[in-house]
């Protein structure tokens, strides 16, 4: 698949970003009950990596680096596999889903997502978290061999969950869109990948404006620490323009690089123009990282509607590929009497 | 001539006096005016469950054993009186068929074992709570079964693009009633645990109508000439969830069908 968008525009694009950022405040309009009107449907698909590239040493691109960096990292992700090699066999995502090259992107020109620490990597491991990432490493290796059952796949091949819905929100390499609705006391996310619904009560006390009495049960107080979740249980809260959500509670499966169950994900979201919300979010988790992290994206306004990702339905990769797998076995072990008996 | 013309007046009369009544009455029938959102619609926010037996059978049933041995008496099936206005689906004999060959085979076909989507309207009266969330466009539909989730688009009526499981709906107020129109569904969901089926040409149109402060009436029109000889109407109440710490929590059911989906495919340890 080759980029078919002229690079001059891709700099215009660019150079946009620049000027954006120092324009004055985007007045945000309000939903009927006070919230800071954040609906409509929303892309995060980028290029920007969530470390920086190792022989990068600055924060940000100049806009001609941004094209260029995306142009190359297009040209990785679109690089033509040997034909009857195991690696030719994959998806064509251009077809079956919208890959990067097609999708709105959020756009920046930061060199990776993480803007704390300063060198734009994960902070160092803690001693604690590498003796859970041995754990893990130790479990996956008695699960066996990638086809030896589905619980050794990955969690995207087995449809459990993809990057999109998070907390935090990242690109999903395709399909990174995301439809945001509001009602009086809460924030509604669904991310296309891959369906998943993040409902996120709002704190009343932070005057969102909010008629509460009629939303009873509305989930505002905090879940019991036994209830854990892949996507964690969310509260959010208004700070002026920001939408804040706090999320804990996770199950520690969240496919977040080496994240374990006593994280805590802290994200703000805030409208900057009519196009544009800035995504930023901090992650604590002491059982990993010796320090928070933190981390800038954008999400750019995209065009509906969501269409229904319904990936366990569908998902004769899976089932195929062990039932290839456990053939291949069979045929192995025909073969090995004959080769004895000569 | 005069007998003639004086019984003409007396129908014409007696027509207009009943017209009167019944719009009277008709005025008079819902009784109940919800409260409204900041926009001034009926306000159906909140988190949603339907109280009866339709998951096991939209007909009406009598209590039977567990299809499952090991379950025992916790998985066994509680009696019904049906949702179903008439009580039996009015089904074309060769898809009646169908509905009992699923219904005999039920643990090797309905999608609800296997984690799979749960349609509409089977995902309202699954025995999971779901939350209605109320903007001016978009109307979400959100439940806790398999993250089913559906959009009803108010402002921006969209036409189906591609066959779905949760179908593509648009809506409408009519009054205080906000009704749903889903079209555009796939073949493959069920209306319940019973083997009752639809077809690719499923037209579902539902009415939510605010009862009280805390209780809906849910009627869903059933169309699917395929199917069924005629459309058919079900009907039940909904009930608020009013714990306040009510929430809709993860069912991420995958994970939890692996072993029954693929298990078979694992590969089998070297002795």
């Amino acid at each position: 698949m080759k980029m078919r968008i002229p690079g001059a525009l891709v700099i215009v694009c660019f150079a946009s970003i620049a000027v954006a950022a120092q324009a004055p405040a985007h007045k945000v309009s309000r939903t009927p009950d006070g919230q800071p009107d954040l609906q409509g449907f929303w892309s995060n698909a980028t290029y920007t990596p969530l470390e920086r590239p190792d022989n990068v040493t600055k924060e940000f691109y100049t806009p001609d680096e941004a094209v260029a960096a995306e142009k190359a990292a297009a040209a990785r992700e679109s690089a033509e596999t040997e034909p009857g090699t195991v690696a030719d066999v994959h998806y064509d995502f251009t077809q079956f889903g919208l890959d990067r090259s097609q999708a709105t992107l959020a756009r920046s020109l930061r060199t990776s997502l993480i803007v704390d620490p300063k060198n734009g990597k994960l902070p160092p491991v803690t001693a604690e978290g590498k003796r859970i990432l041995a754990a893990r490493a130790e479990q996956a290796k008695r699960l066996g061999g990638r086809w030896d059952s589905a619980q050794s796949n990955q969690l995207d091949d087995r449809c459990l969950i993809m990057a999109g819905p998070g907390p935090p929100m990242m690109d999903a390499a395709y399909n990174s869109n995301y439809q945001i609705v509001q009602s009086p006391g809460y924030v509604m996310i669904l991310t296309e990948m891959i369906h998943d619904v993040r409902i996120i009560p709002l704190d009343p006390s932070t005057g969102s404006g909010s008629p509460r009495a009629e939303s009873r049960g509305d989930g505002r107080l905090n879940a019991p620490t036994q209830v854990r979740q892949w996507m964690g249980v969310s509260r959010g809260r208004w700070e002026g323009e920001t939408l804040v959500i706090e999320t804990t509670n996770f199950n520690g499966k969240n496919p977040l690089r080496g994240s374990t169950e006593n994280m805590k994900v802290v994200e703000r979201l805030r409208r900057v123009s009519e196009d544009v919300i800035e995504y930023n979010f901090t992650v604590e988790d002491k059982s990993m990282w010796e320090r928070p992290w933190s981390a800038e994206s954008v999400m750019r306004k995209t065009n509906g509607p969501l269409f229904e990702h319904a990936c366990h339905e569908g998902n004769y990769g899976l089932y195929n590929t062990l039932v290839g797998a456990r053939l291949e076995e069979k045929q192995a072990a025909e073969a090995a009497p004959k080769k004895d008996s000569k | 001539m005069r007998n003639r013309f004086l019984i003409r007046v007396t129908v014409v009369v007696m027509t207009a006096c009943i017209a009167l009544a019944v719009a009277l009455v008709s005025a008079q029938a819902p009784g109940y005016r919800a409260p409204r959102t900041p926009d001034g619609k009926p306000n159906l926010n909140g988190i949603w469950q339907a109280i009866n037996t339709a998951n096991f059978d939209i007909e009406a049933h009598s209590a039977g054993p567990s299809p499952v041995l090991e379950l025992g008496a916790s998985g066994a099936v509680p009696g019904g009186l049906g949702v179903v206005e008439g009580g039996v689906l009015p089904y074309r004999p060769e898809a009646l068929t169908k509905r009992n060959e699923n219904r005999a085979n039920r643990l090797k076909l309905d999608p609800e074992v296997k984690c799979y989507l749960p349609g509409v309207p089977r995902a309202v009266y699954q025995p999971f709570p779901f939350q209605i969330l109320q903007s001016q466009k978009h109307i979400m539909m959100i439940h806790e079964y398999a993250g089913a989730v559906r959009t009803v688009y108010m402002t921006d009526p969209v036409e189906a693009p591609a066959d779905s499981w949760m179908g593509w709906s648009n809506g409408r107020w009519e009054g205080e009633t906000l009704v749903v129109d889903t079209k555009g569904f796939n073949d493959l969901s069920w209306f319940d645990r019973s083997g009752n089926f639809h077809s690719d040409a499923l037209h579902v149109v539902e009415r939510f109508t605010p009862r009280s402060a805390d209780t809906i009436n849910y009627e869903a029109t059933i169309e699917d000439p395929k199917v069924f000889t005629r459309p058919f109407k079900m009907s039940m109440p909904l009930y608020r969830r009013v714990e306040p710490n009510a929430q809709i929590l993860e069912f991420r059911c995958v994970e939890f069908v692996e072993d029954l989906l693929y298990g078979h495919l694992r590969k089998q340890q070297s002795k």
